[in-house]
């Protein structure tokens, strides 16, 4: 660990909170665009989720992407073409790696810190506190901007079931290896990819599986053919045709007694696993609905039915949590759901974003440099030509919602921050030519 | 076209393919030099480089490599094959491509953001290199336009300067049969990261005239760097020095220690 930057006023210099994949792009496109940056990580190393030696990473032994390679990179260093279609977790953390050192990142991070709050001061300006993880100091440092990008997957959420239940209940988030499950018998709790993974481990390994849902997912299979299904779902196509494609390619459970989803393919987030349909197709899986209670040993589930599963896995997800700033600063509700344009920008306060909060049809990586490189320009826009500034701002504030973000979803948390890639990056772009044009 | 929305990318990406890549290292390196990666331009390969600009740059303390692109790759599949080149070496690279090479360089710099950038001779614009081969050496250029070889003359890729002899040889070293896309003269993508750029040449070279050299260095907003009575080839010319020698200067220059 380096030694502590200055105290004090960091005078045009901006801060980033976290140093996952969200944060490194961060750090790496507001350097290029000329920025002092101060990155402030808690844990002693970069990867944020996909550093499984974290406490808090999310990934489990048998994690491979769900998006493949070409749409999961980031769009200026790509993966090693010799690398497979979907690379394992530890690829994955080896190419962030393999990034903070190219861009030499290292230098502009501080490990073991925690960001502890972050006030607005004037000017647009902040004051950050930041704490020391091995416990005591904590010191205040004034920023020119404030880059949160401290991830939405380590915040486990557990469901609330009345009674109490005497068996092993554990959150996916704890999972690890599928030793865990050998011999026993197994519900999972929770249909997305978790969920859907850990029910396929299971089956694999547990003597018998459950697996609840409490409403119907489109499922995608990871290949077509020999294709890789979203290569085959990204080919140039006007916006009806790719949904066509899509909608020949995902597939409903309900052959095998899952609820019918409640919306079109790809609307939300795919959930991506071609095994699931294998397991339930041999009988390995019995899918069941929602939990309603449970007492001692017994399970009971919405139709009545009573099992007795010995371990009970919730992969019932996770919620963003922004301890260190006040739920106005992000226009938070009060489930804690910010309310930020694009995603990104805060509305309030122009030196204030937010990177990585999204749930793409297609990995994260490239949406969270594009909007790095939108905050940067902003950023640099603003310090430059603040008389243009608010000439984008106008314009961007006419932006209609729908063009960007997908609203006909099912309103519960996991579709927070639902958004198509295509259309996505498309505002992003028009974002960054208005401010180039802008001249 | 958009540099964001990447369908082609997405949804058919370049396979790997062999890529041979030669490296010479500095005894010492210090980690404060950023890498070189060397670009041959159609008709050679990286052996260009290693007869005497790699070893020079690596003892003037740069880790230099040179990446021959997978035979018969078109454009895309060569620029593709010296991003993934230059994003496996350790730290954020320099790309200096020559003749065609500066063409797939120009490529890869909307795809990578290069740490600076140099185009050597560059024949960014085919049709004008195409037009000058014709002028200087019709019966060697005519074949190639119906799908032969690409012959050259010693006048017209060496400087005077040069013993006939190694000319010779080297000339027996270089056989080009050119595929379109690498002389045609679409829009050059808006380098990425905006990285310092370069042009370097010769005004007697016979390949890339004189005002091509100007209208590449006014695209990367500069002057090009000359190098009177040398020929295309200026890594293989005898006064090979003074050109990279002063590459590295500039490089030196343009990026500074961190
Ligand atoms: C099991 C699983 C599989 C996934 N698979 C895919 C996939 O296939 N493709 C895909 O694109 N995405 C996938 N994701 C999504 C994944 O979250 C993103 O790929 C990516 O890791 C998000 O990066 P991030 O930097 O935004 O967040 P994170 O990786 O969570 O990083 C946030 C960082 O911020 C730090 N931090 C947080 N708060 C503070 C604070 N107050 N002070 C200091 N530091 C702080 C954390 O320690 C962490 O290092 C998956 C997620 C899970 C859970
Ligand atoms: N690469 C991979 O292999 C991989 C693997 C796992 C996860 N991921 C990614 O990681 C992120 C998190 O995924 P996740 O699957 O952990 O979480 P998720 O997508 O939020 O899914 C949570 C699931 O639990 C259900 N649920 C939530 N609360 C519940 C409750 N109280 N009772 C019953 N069910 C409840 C949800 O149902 P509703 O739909 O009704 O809300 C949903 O089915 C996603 O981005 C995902 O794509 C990727």
């Amino acid at each position: 660990m380096q030694d502590s930057p200055d105290l004090g006023d960091r005078g045009d210099a901006v801060c980033v909170v976290g140093a996952g994949a969200s944060g490194l792009t961060a750090i790496k496109n507001l350097r290029e665009q000329g920025f002092a940056v101060d990155c402030y990580e808690r844990e002693t190393s970069v990867g944020g989720a996909w550093n499984w030696r974290h406490d808090r990473s999310p990934v489990y032994a048998g994690t491979y992407l769900v998006s493949s390679r070409p749409l999961t990179e980031f769009p200026d260093f790509p993966m090693p073409d010799t690398w497979p279609d979907y690379p394992h977790h530890q690829q994955v953390l080896e190419y962030l790696e393999r990034y903070a050192r190219h861009f030499g990142l290292g230098e502009h991070i501080w490990y073991g810190m925690e960001v502890v709050s972050i006030v607005p001061v004037a000017d647009g300006r902040w004051d950050v506190t930041i704490r020391s993880t091995g416990g005591g100091s904590s010191r205040v440092q004034r920023y020119a901007a404030v880059v949160i990008a401290n991830g939405h997957n380590w915040a486990p959420v557990q469901p609330e079931i009345p009674g109490d239940f005497l068996g092993q209940v554990i959150h996916s988030s704890a999972y690890k290896d599928p030793a865990r499950l050998r011999g026993k018998r197994v519900l999972v709790i929770g249909g997305g990819n978790t969920g859907c993974d850990l029910a396929v481990e299971a089956a694999q390994h547990a003597d018998q599986v459950w697996h609840s849902t409490r409403r119907g997912y489109w499922f995608a299979p990871k290949y077509v053919g020999s294709r890789p299904a979203d290569q085959l779902a990204n080919e140039r196509a006007p916006s009806w045709l790719r949904r066509r494609r899509n909608r020949r390619v995902a597939a409903d459970l309900t052959r095998w007694g899952m609820p019918a989803p409640e919306h079109t393919p790809f609307e939300s987030n795919p959930v991506v696993n071609g095994l699931l349909p294998h397991y339930l197709g041999h009988g390995r899986i019995m899918p069941v609905p929602d939990v309603t209670g449970w007492d001692g040993t017994e399970v009971t589930l919405a139709d009545g039915r009573i099992i007795e599963p010995q371990l009970v896995i919730t992969a019932t997800g996770y919620r963003p949590r922004f301890d260190f700033a006040a739920p106005e600063l992000l226009d938070a509700d009060e489930h804690g759901r910010p309310d930020l344009h694009l995603h990104t920008f805060a509305r309030r306060h122009p030196t204030l974003a937010v990177v990585g909060l999204v749930q793409p049809d297609s990995g994260l990586f490239p949406i969270a440099h594009w909007q790095s490189v939108a905050v940067a320009r902003w950023l640099k826009l603003r310090a430059r030509d603040p008389e243009k500034a608010t000439a984008v701002q106008r314009e961007e504030s006419e932006r209609p919602l729908e063009s960007w973000s997908r609203r006909k979803v099912v309103p519960t948390r996991r579709y927070w921050f639902e958004v198509g890639h295509v259309d996505y990056l498309r505002a992003v772009e028009s974002l960054l030519n208005r401010m180039e044009s802008v001249k | 076209m958009s540099e964001i929305l990447r369908f082609q990318d997405w949804s058919d990406p370049v396979p790997a393919g062999d890529r041979e890549v030669v490296s010479r290292l500095p005894e010492e390196d210090d980690g404060e030099r950023p890498p070189l990666l060397f670009v041959p331009g159609m008709g050679h390969g990286g052996w260009a480089f290693t007869e005497h600009w790699l070893a020079h740059a690596a003892s003037r303390g740069w880790p230099s490599h040179a990446v021959t692109p997978r035979p018969g790759g078109d454009l895309r599949a060569q620029a593709h094959d010296v991003v993934q080149t230059a994003a496996a070496l350790p730290r954020q690279t320099v790309l200096i491509g020559h003749g065609t090479g500066a063409r797939v360089v120009a490529r890869a710099l909307g795809r990578y953001p290069a740490r600076a950038a140099v185009l050597v001779s560059p024949v960014l614009d085919g049709w004008a290199a195409l037009g000058a081969a014709l002028r200087g050496n019709p019966a060697g250029t005519i074949p190639a336009l119906f799908g032969g070889p690409l012959r050259f003359s010693a006048k017209q890729l060496f400087g005077p300067g040069l013993p006939a002899e190694q000319a010779q040889a080297h000339l027996e070293r270089i056989g080009a049969r050119p595929r379109a896309e690498l002389f045609g003269r679409d829009a050059l993508p808006e380098p990425v990261g905006g990285p310092p750029t370069l042009v370097v040449g010769s005004p007697d070279d016979r390949v890339v005239r004189r005002p091509e050299l100007d209208k590449a260095a006014a695209r990367y907003g500069g002057a090009p760097l000359l190098f009177p009575g040398m020929g295309h080839y200026l890594m293989l010319e005898t006064s090979w020095q003074e050109p990279i020698d002063a590459i590295l200067d500039w490089l030196g220059k343009q990026t500074p220690a961190r």
